[in-house]
């Protein structure tokens, strides 16, 4: 009897519980307009992504991000409420609306976008996992780590993904795992373990910040996962998530045009109808999105194009200093291509 | 036994072993060979910990560097305090406006010690709380908007209360105003809800609005600590004395809501409020999160101190509620009168300790994306410029709540002699 009330209980959340998820469905851009605000869901604390400054602001590749559809909105970079969120219960915040849009870092997988209800919007970042060694091991590639201790956090796909590509390799490793990434970093660097496995921007960010000597230790070239992070959005309104999307193509677009938020006034006059289009001297794309024409003009005006938010936040403008690499533009060798505006 | 005079007698002093700083150590440090040698393992111990500890702390440390690279490699980086404290203490309060926070938690803090003290428990406390109140959440808000129903809600219960509770020692002038107020309150709230009265609001409105989601760092944990332990207090004693209460309905209700609290663990109960509370509400609807977390705190926070309550009701012999009866007094006189002064003496230090352990537990709001004191100064850590420095960061937040832990236990000490003056011996 007992575990039959037991049962019905737990049914009974889940109905509810699933009953509650697309009742939201096509009303978001509507309750973000009659808000006048933008809310975005962000991890806590990946640096260079998302942290907050000795002022109490915001900052990152993942805020920027956010910026630039609240100004595609609004036309205005400050209409938006930050809505700090973890690893945990992320994907509820957004499901239950608190938020409408999240940038939590959290991988693209297919059971995310199926199962949990979730739209994504381009790729902010392309990552990948890959390997940290003390220089004085003489390690070469990943190739050579065969028997080598390794330090990882717990139940993450960095974990599985380690397990993965050891057993691929038929090669044996120790794992010392361990519940915090500080801790990780702790251990890795008072020698506890020979390697540290991670996403690679947070391995070059942990050498850049945290190592005693950041030229004592070498990031191996393998990547040995594919990570890519991307703005996500509930399903059932299209055309919300239509404007989280070209906000981002718009900023990967004007780079690749040229246009940034130094010049985009003169890019105003320019003849190339490809910018004429973006910037809104031709009318028509702001049209097709429910947007004002200025669009993407205010986006790169305020927050500017992709390159610039990459090396302010992540590459020589911050003290991570990542190369671009797979995130360079197509045209560059790198993976980040936009869809064409027109 | 000589028959000398009495004025003749020359006190001698104690062997010069007993006495001074050598006599003391003598007694109490090195009394055997074990005694001695402990005290030495632990001096060599302590001088060894003390040394590394300061060395680290003060003689290497960099109070001056301006990014994290330029503190790496010596000892304690305290600049990152420097850098960082302003944030740590007020969080993403809009950065220009800090004196508003500040002078928040000035008032709050008081508020508190003035509360503390004995000679303002009467009709001051209400005053000094609904002043400190006013001033903590107008310059927090920067705008108040005071709905008409409120206010008449206020008056009704204002009169009520101090019906039930002078009912027997005032004098008609002030009976027939807490009439007067019961009156108001009423007729003006039921012609509010049939839409007589328009709804309007009282709108004071100095300063420039700021959301609580942009509340951070110390106002944070003190709002939620305070405010928490304010309204746990009261309706931790209704709950207690439902629980002992003859009515089979109130009591099963107050027992069943104290063990469901006391079975589940705060972090659930936030989680509840925060993640899972939205989902059952409409689309579009939204109830501000740091209320949600304020009130989660305070259900947790009143089971708890009902049950130190009710440990304090059963200490008190049968004889005070039948003398109380005895002498005719109603059961809220009886209650207000004799049982809870003398029950609420009693369970003081427990209280405290109950005030302590939940001062410490607001920080639990971090799971939940409340920036409290200590998400603050976590945040502090994930800035790039000064990343790998959480030592520093950790022993500074702890300093901060070691200040407010510590005076709260003294004060309890303090309060204890003070209460109990009258039946020491």
């Amino acid at each position: 009897m007992r575990r039959f009330a037991w049962a019905a209980a737990v049914g009974l959340v889940a109905a509810v519980c699933g009953v509650a998820g697309p009742a939201q469905a096509g009303k978001d851009l509507d309750n973000v307009r009659v808000r006048g605000t933008l809310a975005c869901g962000l991890g806590t604390g990946l640096p260079g992504f998302e942290f907050l400054d000795s002022q109490g602001n915001w900052r990152g590749l993942a805020v920027d991000v956010c910026r630039a559809a609240a100004v595609a909105l609004f036309g205005d970079i400050g209409k938006v409420k930050y809505v700090p969120t973890n690893a945990q219960h992320r994907f509820t915040v957004l499901q239950a609306g608190e938020v409408d849009m999240l940038l939590g870092n959290a991988t693209q997988t297919l059971t995310r976008d199926t199962a949990l209800g979730l739209d994504f919007t381009g790729i902010y970042y392309y990552g990948g996992q890959g390997f940290m060694v003390p220089k004085k091991l003489g390690v070469k590639s990943a190739k050579d780590l065969n028997g080598a201790s390794i330090c990882v956090t717990a139940g993450t796909t960095t974990e599985l993904n380690l397990a993965d590509y050891f057993r691929t390799n038929k090669m044996i490793f120790k794992p010392v795992i361990l519940e915090k990434v500080e801790e990780v970093r702790a251990a890795f660097f008072a020698g506890r373990c020979d390697v540290y496995t991670a996403d690679v921007a947070s391995l070059a960010a942990t050498r850049a910040t945290t190592a005693p000597n950041p030229d004592d230790y070498v990031i191996l070239p393998e990547i040995i996962s594919k990570d890519p992070a991307g703005a996500m959005v509930r399903h059932g309104d299209n055309q919300f998530a239509d404007i989280v999307r070209w906000s981002l193509y718009a900023m990967i677009e004007a780079e690749e045009y040229g246009i940034t938020s130094k010049n985009v006034d003169e890019m105003l006059k320019s003849d190339n109808p490809a910018i004429k289009r973006i910037l809104g001297v031709t009318p028509g794309m702001g049209k097709a999105l429910g947007l004002d024409e200025r669009w993407a003009y205010n986006i790169v005006k305020q927050v500017g194009n992709y390159g610039e938010i990459f090396e302010r936040n992540l590459g020589s403008g911050s003290p991570l200093k990542l190369a671009r690499g797979q995130n360079a533009l197509w045209t560059q060798g790198g993976l980040q291509y936009a869809p064409p505006i027109r | 036994m000589t028959d000398m005079p009495v004025g003749e007698r020359q006190p001698i002093a104690p062997p010069s072993d007993d006495t001074g700083i050598l006599g003391w150590a003598r007694k109490n440090l090195f009394s055997s060979w074990g005694n001695g040698l402990t005290t030495i393992v632990l001096i060599v111990a302590m001088v060894w910990i003390l040394s590394g500890f300061l060395e680290w702390a003060l003689f290497t440390a960099n109070f001056t560097a301006s990014t994290g690279s330029e503190c790496r490699g010596g000892g304690a980086c305290w600049a990152l305090i420097r850098e960082k404290f302003r944030y740590i203490f007020f969080g993403s309060f809009p950065y220009e406006q800090h004196w508003r926070p500040l002078f928040a938690v000035i008032a709050m803090l008081a508020m508190l010690v003035l509360s503390a003290d004995r000679r303002m428990w009467n009709w001051r406390l209400l005053v000094i709380w609904g002043v400190g109140s006013f001033i903590t959440f107008l310059l927090m808000f920067g705008q108040l908007h005071i709905p008409l129903s409120l206010m008449l809600f206020v008056a009704l219960a204002g009169g009520t209360i101090g019906l039930m509770m002078r009912s027997a020692v005032a004098d008609p002038t002030e009976r027939s105003a807490y009439y007067a107020l019961i009156v108001i309150g009423l007729v003006g709230l039921v012609l509010r809800i049939f839409g007589v009265l328009p709804s309007w609001s009282l709108a004071i409105a100095p300063l420039s609005y700021v959301e609580t989601s942009l509340w951070g760092g110390l106002p944070v944990t003190l709002i939620l600590a305070t405010y928490g332990l304010l309204f746990a207090f009261p309706y931790g004693i209704l709950l207690a004395l439902g629980r002992r209460s003859n009515l089979p309905l109130v009591k099963g209700l107050c027992v069943g809501f104290i063990e469901l609290i006391r079975g589940v663990p705060l972090i659930s109960l936030l989680i509840m409020a925060s993640v899972m509370l939205p989902l059952f509400l409409p689309s579009g609807t939204t109830i501000d999160k740091f209320l949600r977390a304020q009130v989660a705190v305070i259900l947790f926070a009143g089971a708890y101190i009902a049950e130190v309550i009710r440990g304090g009701l059963q200490s008190l012999p049968k004889g005070q509620f039948e003398a109380a009866d005895a002498m005719g007094l109603n059961y809220p006189q009886k209650t207000l009168l004799i049982i809870l002064p003398q029950a609420l003496r009693v369970v003081i230090p427990p209280l405290i300790n109950t005030f302590i352990g939940f001062f410490k537990d607001t920080s639990l709001v971090l799971i939940i994306g409340i920036f409290d004191f200590l998400n603050t100064a976590n945040q502090a850590l994930v800035d790039p410029n000064w990343a790998g420095f959480p030592g520093e960061v950790y022993l500074f937040a702890a300093f901060v709540y070691f200040i407010f832990c510590y005076s709260m236990s003294r004060y309890s000490k303090y309060l204890e002699v003070e209460l109990n003056k009258g039946t020491r011996r």
